[in-house]
């Protein structure tokens, strides 16, 4: 009975700890992929760099509260999200109605649509499901991209890959017809090595039915202090020019 | 219970379901093949062929099956022009036959290293029995020493299947749609951790099947080695 007791206590105690810190937020976990370069990805030394890590140092420096960052495979990065694993997710993760029903989104922090890549001999110009009829494309599990590709490209075969960079190692391998992915992303591997193989086709994807209203920060839900928080913390860099910093540092367009 | 997410989804995993069990049985019975010779050369005196057999069934046993999968499948993306020129590019384009070609070299080797056991188990008097009937050597092997070798390899042999069921999961990572690849793609469209669930029933009812299936089996084939009063 004596150690069910001290359980208890040890409970009570920790329940009243969390339950003080939720008044005031000092320290935010945040849950990244690392696998999605230029905005987010490992460096040689294992580090994690990228255009979203450097938003969430800016925003955690603007909300004056401590940050530790957490590597996470992206198909499980919202279920641990809601295992506590950590706070919020900054990881490009665009803002989806399916999405919506599991966790809350902050406002976006930046937009750039969906592209079509194939290899640079490809006769591909049409890239409507129509005349994709028969082809296969490839695009990352739990992606926008893999969302709107099963729903609307049901007579072309989808190959679904755990991280982009295997993705696009299969187009450059000629095992995909095409693929499809945030342009960003793809222009930054089109510039070297296995990337110029290939080149864009098609037009700009944005239907927000599908990619969303851009990439958010998400938490859990019920969650609103946090999400306010950051909400301030991105006008704020937005405003103060800090933002168009780290954009220029990554990017020669504004991804806003 | 979610009957929605059933009537979505279980056909999907039932699909994926049918797709592990013809990657499984194709490697099993490919591999059954490769691994005779295998195991004959593992058994032969020779140091050099048994070298080579031992290295190969060293490297398939002691290294992970996933970065086989991964080694061959992106490996041989890297090498795409070489393979083209030999003609054998089709094979290594597609996802699926990879991961039979990885999963046959994979159980081959420890369905060789089963055989060798079993074969060496076999009491050396019948081989001299057999001898002394005037056989020679290969019906000695194949109509004497195989089939009691075989016997008491069941077992080890129902457990490797059971392993390659499961192990058969990794297939997913390639962009095969098995049980576990439709598994995780109902997942990523419902966040409901219920289908992980199913899948691991639909796992468990191709093990308990296989079980209960080789039981019955070694009850027959060994029914001449119980006593009277055992049956």
């Amino acid at each position: 009975m004596k150690l069910f007791r001290t359980i208890a206590i040890a409970g009570l105690a920790l329940a009243a700890l969390t339950g003080a810190a939720m008044a005031d937020i000092t320290k935010v976990r945040i849950g990244t992929e690392g696998a999605y370069p230029p905005f987010n990805y490992l460096d040689s030394a294992g580090k994690l760099q990228g255009f979203d890590i450097d938003i969430a140092k800016a925003l955690c420096a603007e909300m004056k509260v401590e940050c530790t960052f957490v590597a996470q495979d992206w198909d499980g990065i919202i279920p641990a999200l809601l295992a506590k694993k950590y706070d919020a997710i900054i990881a490009s993760m665009s803002i989806t109605a399916e999405r919506k029903k599991k966790v809350d989104f902050t406002d976006k922090y930046y937009t750039t649509p969906a592209k079509f890549v194939v290899p640079k001999d490809s006769k591909i110009t049409d890239v409507s499901a129509a005349a994709m009829k028969g082809k296969t494309i490839g695009a990352q599990s739990s992606t926008i991209h893999a969302n709107f590709l099963n729903d609307l490209y049901k007579d072309s075969s989808i190959k679904l890959y755990g991280t982009q960079d295997e993705a696009n190692a299969d187009l450059a391998a000629g095992r995909l017809d095409a693929i499809l992915a945030d342009s960003a992303i793809l222009l930054e591997w089109m510039k070297k090595g296995d990337g110029l193989c290939c080149k864009f086709v098609g037009p700009d994807f944005n239907d927000v039915k599908y990619f969303g209203e851009g990439a958010g920060i998400a938490v859990r839900k019920g969650e609103d202090e946090l999400r306010e928080k950051f909400n301030k913390a991105i006008a704020a860099i937005l405003a103060n020019g800090v933002y168009e910093k780290i954009n220029k540092k990554y990017f020669p367009f504004s991804v806003y | 219970m979610d009957f929605d997410l059933l009537i979505k989804y279980g056909p999907k995993l039932l699909s994926g379901l049918l797709v592990t069990l013809q990657l499984v049985s194709t490697s099993i019975v490919l591999g059954a093949i490769i691994s005779l010779p295998i195991a004959l050369m593992r058994l032969s005196k020779n140091r050099i062929i048994n070298g080579i057999a031992y290295s190969y069934v060293y490297f398939f046993r002691g290294s992970p099956l996933l970065a086989q999968l991964f080694l061959i499948y992106y490996g041989a993306g890297q090498m795409r022009p070489l393979l083209q020129d030999m003609g054998i590019w089709w094979m290594f384009r597609e996802a699926y036959y990879c991961a039979i070609f990885v999963f046959t070299l994979n159980t081959a080797a420890y369905q060789a290293e089963i055989l060798r056991g079993s074969i060496q188990s076999v009491d050396k008097g019948q081989w001299e029995a057999a001898q002394t009937m005037g056989m020679k050597y290969w019906p000695t092997f194949f109509k004497i020493i195989m089939p009691q070798a075989l016997i008491s390899s069941l077992r080890p042999y129902g457990n490797e299947i059971i392993l390659m069921i499961k192990g058969s999961a990794i297939a997913s990572v390639v962009t095969i749609f098995d049980l576990m690849g439709e598994t995780k793609l109902a997942f990523s469209r419902t966040f409901d951790f219920q289908v992980f669930l199913w899948a691991a029933v639909l796992y468990l009812v191709m093990v308990e099947t296989l079980r209960i299936t080789w039981e019955k089996m070694e009850r027959r084939l060994t029914r001449h080695l119980r006593q009277v009063s055992d049956q």
